[in-house]
C-alpha cells in the first residue's frame, strides 16, 4: 500500500507524457501542477477531478466521504448519459458534522456503505476521500477493505482529497485507483478479436452514441468504456481488450500506459472530433486490431466506411461554407479540443483568430502549429477582460468556450457556443461535426445580436430630450434667441466688447474705419483689428449710411 | 405543531443542503464591487461558482485562497495574504469578504488575527473593508452562512447614527433572506418607494444578480448596495427584516444603531402582506396607493381561481427553514396538505409549519416520504427532478439552485402580486399534469374513485371534532 505522497510522485513521472518527458529530472520532480495562486484560481480540486472521471460509470454507487460541500454543492451537475441504470445520478455523503470532526468519520463512513448496500444493492461502491477526513486521518482504504469483506462486494477506495491538486491530478489518481483495485479482478463472458477499450470518453450528451454505430457496423465492440455509460463489470474485465483508444490525453493517460505496460494492450491518442480526426481514429482502431491477430480486411472495410461517411459529411458542410466566409472563431478550451476542433472550424470555412493553449502539451501545441500556421494565435492564459475586448472590438464574430467564460460573450451581445462539458449537444463523430456547424450557423445568423446591440428605444429619446434642453437647441429654435446669442459673440477679447454693440455703433454712427469704430466704442483695435475691419466690410448697411 | 424530526441516517443521498460558506459568500455577492473569497481548497470555490452560474446564468466573482495540502499543514496566513494582496491589486474591490471552509475551520486556522496581521504589514490595507465570517463546511447550512455573513457585516461597516443623533424619517433598511430572489427584492423596493420610503437594502441582490448587462467587464460584482450607504443604515427609521434568519442581523443593527426593526417571518400570501402593506402605511403616514388596492383585488380573485386546482393536493416539500415555511404556509392557506416536509438545518419556525413532522434530511427522505404518503406534487429545488420523474408527479422548482430553468433569479413570491403569479404557476402545473398523464381512458373510466381529498392540516381536526 503506498502513501498517497508516493502516488502523487508516480503520477507526476509520467513516461507517456511527451511534456514530462521533455522536462529535467529536478523539474519533474516538482510535479507538473502549476502552483496554485491564491486569490487568483478557478479550477476544480483533486476529487473534482476524480469524481468527474469516474462518475460515469453507471451502476456503481459513488459516496463522498466529506462535510456536505464536497457532493452538496456539486452533485448532478455533469452531462454524461447512460443507456440503462441511472444510479450513478444519485448522490450519496457522509455529511459530516462537528461531532465527526473531533471523533473520526469511520464510524459513520461504514454505516453509510452499509445504508447503501441495504437499499440500492448496487455492483460496486466508490468511496471518494475529501479533504477533511483526510485532515483528520480517517483511514478510507482500510473501512473500504474491511466493508468489501463483510459484505462481499467490491467497495473501492478513490484517494483524491481536494487540496492534493488540480482537477487533472484527480483525474489520474482516479485512474491509480481503477488499475489498483478494478482492472483485471473480474473475467468478460467472451472475447473478440474485435475488442476495444476507450480510455477518457465520458459520452457527454451521448456523443458517444455517435460514434458507436460505426464501430457496431465494423464489427469492433467496445468491451469497456472508462467510463461514459461505463458498466462496473466492463471496466473490471478491460484488460482482456485488444487495442485502447485514449480519447481525452490529458486525463488517463496512465491508466492506457500501465494496461499496455501491464497487460500488452497497444493504444493511441485520438479523437472523434471533427471529420479528419474521426477518420483517423477509426484507421487506427483497425490498425491495432488487425496488429494483434485480426483479420486484415477488417482494413478494407473500414476505409470503406470511412469514404462513405466522410462523402456524406462533406456534402452536408458544403452549404454552410459561403455563409461562414469572412467569420471569426475564438476557441478558448483546453487539451486535446483545442487542436482538434480547430481542425473541425477550418473544415467548416471558419476563420481562428486564437485559441487558448492552456491545458495543452507541447504536442497539441505543434498540432496547432501545422493547421493555423506558424503565426498562429495561441493564448496561454487569457483574461476575462481579454476576451471580453477581443469581442467587444469584433476580432472575433463567435467564442466557443466552457460554460464558466461564456457570460463574458453573451455581455458583449456576441454569439457563444458551449463545447465543454456542460454541453447540451453532442458533437462527436461525423455527424456530431455536423451538428456542430448547424449550431454555429444558428447562433452566427441569429437576428437578435443586432437588436441586442442596438440601444434602447427610450434611450434614443432621452438623449434627443437632454440635447431639446441645451441651450444651443433653444437657440436654434427659437429666431430671437439666435439673434441674441449672435449679438453676443465677443469681438475684441481685451476689452471685452461684443458684436452686437460694435454694430450698433456702426449703423448708428455710419462708422467706416477701425479708428471710428475705436472712438465710439469700447474696442481696443489691437488684435481685433481683423476683425473689425471685416465687420465694416460685411455691413451692407454701412454703405448708403456712409454716402449720406 | 410540527413534531421537528432529525434523520438518523448515516449517508446522506441525494442532498437537499448545501454548505455554509457558499451561503455566506452569497451574502457578499449583494454588495457593491465586492469580491466573496473562500478560504480553503480551491475545489470548494470551484463548486460554489458552478452552482451560482448556473443558477443566475450571470457571471460571478469568488475566489480561492487555494489552498494545498501543504498550506493545509502549515496553516494559511500566506495564501490569506496573498489572495488578499492578489485581489487588492487585481481586482481593485471596494469590500473583500472571507469565508472559512472545512479545510481551514479543521486545522484551526485563527482569520481574526491574520487579518490583524496582514493589516499591519501592508498598510493600504489598513482601513480596507475586511470582512471575516467563520463558516464550516459541516455545521448549519446555506441559509445559515447567508445568517451569519448578514450579521458580521452590520457589525463591521453600519455606523451609529452620529453625535446629533438624528435619523432620517424617510430611510428604511431592509434586511431579506437568502430565500429571496433578485426579483423579489426589486419588487419589494417598488412597494416601498410608494410609500415614500428610501429603501437600503443589506444585500442587494438585486443590484448584482438581475441579469443587467454592465458597459464593462468587470472582475468583482457590478452592482448591490456601496459601503457608504451600508455605513449610513444606523441613520434610517425603521428596519425591516424578512425571514427568521435575519432576525440576529436585525437585533445586532438595533444594538447598535438603535434602530427599531419589525420581523416579516412570510411575505408570500394574503395576509402577511396585508400586514406588511399596513405596517408601510403606518411608518410612512400615507394612505395605501390605489396600486396595492388593485393587487389585491387580483390576488384574492387569483385565490378564488386557483384553488380548484390547488385545494386538496397532497404536498411534498424541501427546502430551507424560512422558504419551507413561507411557501407550506401559503399553499396550506389555499387548502393544500403538507403532506411531507424536509428542511436543511434548525429554526424556531419549522415547527410553526402547518404539518405533522418536519424531517432535517435529504432528497431521498424525501422522495420516500412523498412515494409513501403518496404526494402529488413535489416542491424544491432543481436536484428534485430525478425524484419527481421516478415519482411522475408534477414539479415546481423553488430555491436555490435552479439550474435546469430559466429566470430563477426573476421568480417572485413576495407582494400580491408575487403571490399572484406563483399560484398561477403551480396550479397551472397542476392542470398540465392532468392534461398529460390523468386523461380519462376507455380502459380507466372504470377505476375506482379516488378517496375524497381533505384540504388543509390543521382543518381536518376541527372538521372531525364538529363531526363529532
Amino acid at each position: 500500500m503506498s502513501s498517497l505522497a508516493a502516488r502523487v510522485q508516480n503520477i507526476f513521472d509520467e513516461p507517456g507524457c511527451a511534456k514530462n518527458g521533455s522536462k529535467s529530472e529536478a523539474e519533474r520532480r516538482k510535479g507538473c501542477t502549476k502552483q496554485l495562486q491564491p486569490g487568483s484560481a478557478a479550477g476544480g480540486c483533486a476529487f473534482d477531478g476524480a469524481k468527474i472521471a469516474l462518475q460515469p460509470f453507471t451502476d456503481v454507487a459513488h459516496l463522498v466521504h466529506g462535510p456536505i460541500a464536497c457532493e452538496g454543492n456539486s452533485w448532478d451537475n455533469r452531462g454524461s448519459v447512460s443507456s440503462g441504470l441511472n444510479l450513478w445520478r444519485t448522490a450519496f455523503t457522509t455529511d459530516l458534522n462537528e461531532t465527526d470532526i473531533v471523533f473520526g468519520g469511520e464510524q459513520r463512513l461504514c454505516k453509510a456503505i452499509k445504508e447503501v448496500i441495504d437499499k440500492w444493492d448496487p455492483t460496486a461502491i466508490f468511496v471518494y476521500q475529501t479533504c477533511i477526513p483526510a485532515m483528520i486521518g480517517d483511514d478510507i482504504d482500510a473501512v473500504c477493505k474491511a466493508a468489501s469483506q463483510r459484505f462481499g462486494k467490491p467497495v473501492i477506495p478513490i484517494n483524491s482529497p481536494g487540496f492534493v491538486g488540480s482537477k487533472n491530478l484527480g483525474n489520474k489518481l482516479a485512474g491509480e485507483a481503477l488499475l489498483e483495485h478494478v482492472i483485471g479482478t473480474q473475467e468478460p463472458n467472451y472475447t473478440t478479436p474485435y475488442d476495444i477499450n476507450l480510455i477518457g470518453e465520458y459520452n457527454l450528451s451521448g456523443e458517444l452514441w455517435q460514434v458507436k454505430p460505426l464501430l457496431d457496423e465494423l464489427g469492433i465492440r467496445i468491451l469497456s468504456c472508462i467510463s461514459g455509460d461505463g458498466k462496473y463489470r466492463e471496466v473490471a474485465s478491460s484488460h482482456r481488450a485488444r487495442a485502447a483508444m485514449l480519447v481525452c490525453s490529458k486525463s488517463m493517460i496512465n491508466v492506457a500506459r500501465r494496461m499496455k505496460e501491464r497487460y500488452g494492450i497497444p493504444f493511441f491518442e485520438g479523437a472523434f472530433y471533427g471529420i479528419h480526426d474521426s477518420s483517423d481514429s477509426l484507421r487506427q482502431i483497425a490498425r491495432l486490431l488487425v496488429e494483434r491477430g485480426a483479420p486484415k480486411e477488417l482494413l478494407g472495410r473500414t476505409d470503406a466506411v470511412i469514404a462513405r461517411e466522410e462523402a456524406r459529411a462533406w456534402a452536408a458542410i458544403e452549404p454552410y461554407k459561403p455563409r461562414f466566409k469572412g467569420k471569426k472563431a475564438l476557441l478558448i478550451t483546453g487539451g486535446v479540443k483545442s487542436w482538434s476542433v480547430v481542425a473541425a472550424l477550418q473544415e467548416a470555412g471558419l476563420e481562428l483568430v486564437g485559441t487558448s493553449v492552456k491545458k495543452s502539451t507541447r504536442e497539441d501545441k505543434e498540432r496547432i502549429k501545422e493547421l493555423m500556421g506558424r503565426d498562429a494565435h495561441m493564448i496561454e492564459d487569457m483574461t476575462p477582460r481579454e476576451m471580453y475586448r477581443m469581442l467587444k472590438e469584433a476580432e472575433a464574430d463567435i467564442m466557443l468556450s466552457g460554460g464558466k467564460s461564456q457570460f463574458v460573450a453573451l455581455k458583449a451581445a456576441m454569439p457563444w457556443i458551449d463545447i465543454n462539458q456542460e454541453r447540451c449537444h453532442a458533437y462527436l463523430g461525423y455527424v456530431g461535426m455536423i451538428k456542430l456547424v448547424e449550431e454555429i450557423d444558428k447562433s452566427l445568423s441569429n437576428p437578435m445580436w443586432e437588436q441586442l446591440r442596438q440601444p434602447a428605444p427610450w434611450q434614443v429619446l432621452a438623449k434627443a430630450m437632454v440635447q431639446m434642453r441645451s441651450p444651443l437647441a433653444e437657440i436654434a429654435c427659437d429666431p430671437a434667441l439666435g439673434e441674441t446669442a449672435r449679438r453676443a459673440k465677443e469681438i475684441c477679447l481685451c476689452n471685452k466688447v461684443d458684436l452686437g454693440t460694435i454694430e450698433d455703433a456702426i449703423t448708428a454712427h455710419g462708422l467706416i474705419s477701425v479708428e471710428a469704430v475705436r472712438k465710439h466704442t469700447n474696442a481696443f483695435g489691437g488684435c481685433c483689428n481683423r476683425r473689425i475691419e471685416g465687420l465694416l466690410a460685411a455691413s451692407p448697411s454701412v454703405l448708403p449710411q456712409a454716402a449720406e | 405543531m410540527a413534531l421537528v424530526k432529525a434523520s438518523n441516517k448515516s449517508c446522506a443521498v441525494n442532498p437537499l443542503k448545501m454548505s455554509q460558506p457558499i451561503g455566506g459568500a452569497f451574502a457578499f455577492m449583494g454588495l457593491r464591487g465586492a469580491m466573496p473569497v473562500l478560504h480553503g481548497s480551491q475545489g470548494c470555490t470551484s463548486f460554489g461558482l458552478t452552482l451560482f452560474v448556473r443558477h443566475f446564468k450571470e457571471a460571478v466573482p469568488l475566489q480561492t485562497t487555494a489552498m494545498s495540502e501543504v498550506a493545509t499543514v502549515l496553516g494559511g496566513y500566506e495564501n490569506l495574504e496573498q489572495a488578499i494582496l492578489n485581489i487588492y491589486g487585481r481586482a481593485k474591490p471596494k469590500i473583500v469578504g472571507i469565508c472559512s471552509t472545512g479545510v481551514t475551520e479543521t486545522n484551526g486556522d485563527d482569520v481574526d488575527a491574520y487579518l490583524k496581521l496582514i493589516r499591519d504589514k501592508h498598510p493600504q490595507l489598513a482601513k480596507f473593508p475586511l470582512v471575516y465570517v467563520s463558516t464550516p463546511d459541516f455545521k448549519g447550512a446555506f441559509q445559515d452562512g447567508w445568517e451569519k455573513a448578514v450579521v458580521r457585516i452590520v457589525e463591521a461597516l453600519v455606523e451609529g447614527p452620529g453625535v446629533s443623533g438624528l435619523r432620517d424619517p424617510s430611510k428604511v433598511n431592509v434586511l431579506p433572506g437568502c430565500h429571496l430572489t433578485p426579483g423579489d427584492l426589486d419588487e419589494l423596493r417598488a412597494i416601498l418607494e410608494d410609500f415614500g420610503l428610501r429603501p437600503s437594502f443589506l444585500p442587494d441582490l438585486a443590484g448584482s444578480l438581475d441579469g443587467h448587462i454592465p458597459d464593462e467587464f468587470m472582475p468583482t460584482t457590478t452592482g448591490g448596495i456601496g459601503i457608504d450607504e451600508i455605513a449610513s443604515m444606523g441613520r434610517a427609521q425603521w428596519t425591516i427584516a424578512i425571514g427568521a434568519q435575519m432576525r440576529r442581523a436585525a437585533e445586532v443593527l438595533q444594538a447598535k444603531a438603535g434602530v427599531p426593526f419589525r420581523l416579516f417571518e412570510r411575505l408570500c400570501g394574503l395576509d402577511p402582506n396585508d400586514e406588511f402593506i399596513t405596517f408601510l402605511s403606518e411608518i410612512s403616514g400615507r394612505p395605501v396607493p390605489v396600486k396595492y388596492r388593485r393587487q389585491r383585488g387580483q390576488l384574492t380573485d387569483a385565490m378564488l381561481d386557483a384553488h380548484f386546482h390547488i385545494g386538496g393536493r397532497r404536498v411534498a416539500i424541501a427546502a430551507e427553514p424560512d422558504l419551507l415555511f413561507d411557501l407550506s404556509s401559503m399553499l396550506h392557506d389555499m387548502g393544500a396538505q403538507v403532506t411531507a416536509a424536509v428542511t436543511t438545518t434548525q429554526s424556531v419556525v419549522i415547527e410553526r409549519v402547518k404539518t405533522e413532522e418536519v424531517l432535517i434530511g435529504d432528497l431521498d427522505d424525501l422522495e420516500e416520504l412523498a412515494r409513501t404518503k403518496q404526494c402529488d406534487l413535489l416542491i424544491t429545488h432543481s436536484h428534485g427532478r430525478q425524484a419527481a420523474a421516478r415519482l411522475k408527479i408534477p414539479f415546481y422548482r423553488a430555491g436555490f439552485p435552479m439550474f435546469d430553468r430559466l429566470g430563477a433569479g426573476h421568480q417572485l413570491s413576495v407582494g400580491y402580486r408575487g403571490t399572484r403569479d406563483m399560484l398561477f404557476d403551480i396550479a397551472n402545473l397542476v392542470i398540465a399534469d392532468r392534461e398529460e398523464n390523468h386523461q380519462p381512458t376507455p380502459d380507466s373510466w372504470r377505476a375506482p374513485p379516488q378517496p375524497p381529498r381533505r384540504a388543509g392540516h390543521s382543518s381536518l381536526g376541527t372538521a372531525e371534532r364538529s363531526i363529532a
